[in-house]
């Protein structure tokens, strides 16, 4: 593949400090090592989880009697969707963002290292009642059935830890714009910065709820819960932690995925427009999992209906923004014809390959979404198992494939080795694996909701009734898919310990793209996040004032906890 | 900030085709009043046994073929049992829970609303066609789950 000169990528061309650009400094790479492996530990037990789960479901294995398939799912929807997803996007936008701005504040890595140590202890205890049968309570912890209380702090350190790493990031993102007055933060750090503020509103919500509701009521000390109050407050976090993910996996589509095809950035402004509607609109989505909900009226319904839709307008933009980032590539590279510049993208290159295919997931994945948010529509796939393949093909397709895709850079990056061609074919081999055991088993799940066939249930036939005997042949396309998904995590672990342990020893360089033209530069307030942290309270205020006052103030009667088992 | 000609036409385009959407979702919503069940009413959990409404809760003529009937959704069952209707009969269901929060879901139908603590939840179906019709807990609720179920047979 094709390199365009490995310039320094400052904006307005400004001296660097030598040594950040090659490489990052070992304090920083420590870090990002740290929650890295974290990550990947968790993908391992959760996916082995997740291999579990589609044989059980589909009657092909009884669980001996000390674990439940409910224990199993908790362990599945907690390590994949929390502590995967945060450890990763602390690891990896820590280095990216200690790349583009020279190195991390002294106290971001203080504040980073506490972070880690509070998320991991945390993880461990909240893994440990899940894994002892003690918290058959799923991800979603629903009130009032209840964990064992130390569940739930397992659950509060994870997120003070997490707001932890949040301050750091500001920390080093604010000291660098003090450094350089008048000069725009490099995009990569912008995005890192977001994610870190999208972590801060979705943190906040679960930790008033779990610190300030839950836990005294888990110990007894509170005698009744509201459960409204706990799906809302739930999914008000639930919702934005999937655009965390988003944002996470987007940044490296806009960033890195430009150098990679040896093109510019598209639009550094409409980069940065497309992460601050994101940013501003995306609390309130959480709603549209409360469409079936009680007590809630068909009009605030349907004002968060239209807030969830625009959620929507970004993603318009950044497919737009990938398709010309290409097209532009090919252009330059002089290209003329049609649909020319699509076939000489660098295929081969597994860092493309696997970003592309995440892309190509993700229109399915949005037009789930589009129908799932649809109000009324909602009705008819809402609890079922096209639900569960939605998720699949969003974070499990989309997001997953493009952290794989990252990973095959950040870690010969931070372990000062190089890709061989060898591991690079592998790498293809498993974005293909991935690929296909995704389409097998997240079809199937659609397919199979659209018959009726609930999500998280165990295996059973509802006393041999006819709807459910339509789901078996579903049930075993989802196992199947299972299988070869579990393939594709072994391939992983190895191309993993090749590029942290084996391979060859080189610089490996954290792509970073550059912008087309200065005219595309964004205007310098587009750095101030007062407006947009303000902007964003704002449209939570709209979406959860009335509901929450409507709770606390309706009496509730409250309920009393019900221990799971 | 330059937005090339493209991505503007891009853009309105996609816009306009949200609006539409949410157009077609508010008329029907709001004109054809098929919103999503949002009942607003509340009661003690720990009274749903012993209350007027559900207690000794069964199927009850109210109109022509049009039913009422109240039913518990518990750990692990919906009180009462297997439900028996004949074809074209409207049915309204009213639902509370006195323990967890639970789904109520019956396959085949549009059928599907939550079920919290707390709350009394509403959703009424007209059954065309005969059959017997599986209703299933849709929320996860506790070890036995996927036991809860009952069935409701249209003649």
């Amino acid at each position: 593949m094709t390199h365009i000169t490995d310039v320094p990528i400052r904006h307005k061309g400004k001296a660097v400090k030598a040594g950040a650009i090659a490489g990052i400094s070992k304090r920083d790479s420590r870090l990002s090592i740290a929650n890295l492996s974290i990550a990947f530990i968790a993908l391992v037990i959760g996916g082995a989880a997740g291999l579990l789960q589609g044989f059980v479901r589909s009657g092909f294995l009884e669980l001996p009697s000390w674990i439940s398939y409910y224990a199993l799912l908790t362990a599945h929807g907690v390590l994949l969707v929390l502590v995967l997803s945060s450890f990763f996007s602390i690891g990896y936008l820590y280095a990216g963002t200690s790349r583009v701005l020279g190195g991390l504040a002294d106290k971001t890595v203080a504040f980073g290292w506490t972070g880690f140590g509070l998320m991991t202890a945390g993880t461990v205890i909240a893994a440990f009642f899940i894994l002892s049968g003690d918290a058959n309570v799923l991800y979603t912890f629903y009130t009032p059935m209840q964990a064992n209380p130390w569940f739930y702090v397992g659950l509060a350190l994870l997120v003070v830890g997490i707001l932890l790493n949040c301050v750091g990031m500001f920390i080093t993102y604010q000291s660098w714009r003090k450094r350089n007055p008048g000069e725009l933060t490099p995009l990569f750090a912008f995005f890192s910065n977001a994610v870190f503020v999208l972590w801060v509103f979705a943190s906040l919500f679960i930790a008033v709820f779990v610190v300030g509701m839950v836990i005294p009521w888990a110990f007894g000390w509170v005698p009744t819960i509201d459960p409204m109050i706990g799906r809302t407050m739930f999914w008000a976090f639930g919702h934005t932690l999937v655009n965390i993910w988003m944002l996470t996996s987007i940044s490296a589509w806009y960033v890195s995925m430009p150098k990679i095809i040896g093109g510019k950035v598209f639009s550094d402004s409409l980069a940065r427009v497309a992460v601050v509607i994101l940013v501003v609109a995306n609390v309130p989505g959480g709603f549209h999992h409360q469409i079936l909900d009680p007590g809630l009226s068909v009009e605030l319904k349907f004002l968060h209906v239209i807030q969830t839709f625009m959620i929507i307008f970004p993603s318009l933009m950044t497919a737009f923004a990938m398709l010309a980032t290409m097209e532009r590539a090919g252009r330059t590279k002089g290209v003329t014809s049609l649909l020319g510049w699509w076939k000489i993208l660098p295929w081969s290159d597994a860092r493309f390959f696997a970003l592309i295919v995440a892309m190509l997931a993700y229109i399915p994945a949005g037009l789930g979404g589009i129908i799932n948010a649809s109000n009324q529509v909602n009705q008819v796939v809402h609890n079922s198992i096209w639900v569960t393949g939605h998720l699949h093909l969003t974070v499990g397709t989309t997001v997953m494939l493009t952290f794989f895709g990252i990973s095959y850079w950040l870690i010969p990056y931070l372990s000062g080795r190089k890709m061989t061609k060898t591991i690079n074919r592998l790498a293809l081999a498993q974005t293909v694996v991935w690929a296909s055991g995704m389409l097998l088993m997240s079809g199937a799940m659609h397919f199979n909701g659209l018959l009726g066939s609930p999500r998280r249930t165990a295996n059973t036939t509802y006393n041999g009734h006819s709807a459910a005997s339509d789901w078996a042949l579903y049930e075993m396309l989802m196992a199947m898919g299972g299988v070869i998904l579990f393939i594709g995590i072994l391939l992983l672990v190895y191309i993993w310990i090749q590029l942290a342990f084996i391979a060859p020893k080189g610089d490996t360089d954290f792509p970073i793209g550059e912008d087309y033209n200065k005219k595309d530069a964004s205007p310098l307030f587009m750095d101030r996040w007062a407006i947009w942290v303000a902007l964003a309270t704002l449209s939570i205020a709209i979406a959860y004032v009335i509901p929450l006052l409507d709770f606390a103030s309706g009496n509730s009667p409250g309920s009393p906890p019900f221990l799971m088992p | 900030m330059h937005i090339h000609r493209y991505e503007k036409l891009w853009l309105i385009i996609g816009s306009l085709i949200l609006v539409v959407f949410l157009a077609i979702l508010a008329i029907q919503t709001f004109y054809l009043e098929m919103g999503p069940p949002s009942h607003a009413e509340m009661m003690d959990p720990q009274e749903v046994r012993e209350s007027e409404l559900f207690a000794d809760a069964e199927l009850t003529e109210i109109g022509d073929n049009e039913y009422e009937i109240a039913i518990v959704a518990e750990m692990f069952a919906f009180q009462p049992g297997d439900l028996e209707i004949p074809a074209g009969a409207t049915v309204h269901f009213t639902l509370a829970s006195p323990d967890v929060t639970h789904g109520f879901k019956i396959t085949d139908t549009n059928v599907n609303v939550m079920v919290v603590p707390g709350h009394i939840s509403k959703v009424s179906h007209t059954f065309d066609e005969a059959g017997e019709y599986l209703i299933l807990c849709n929320e996860y609720c506790g070890l036995g789950h996927e036991f809860m179920a009952n069935t409701i047979t249209v003649n």
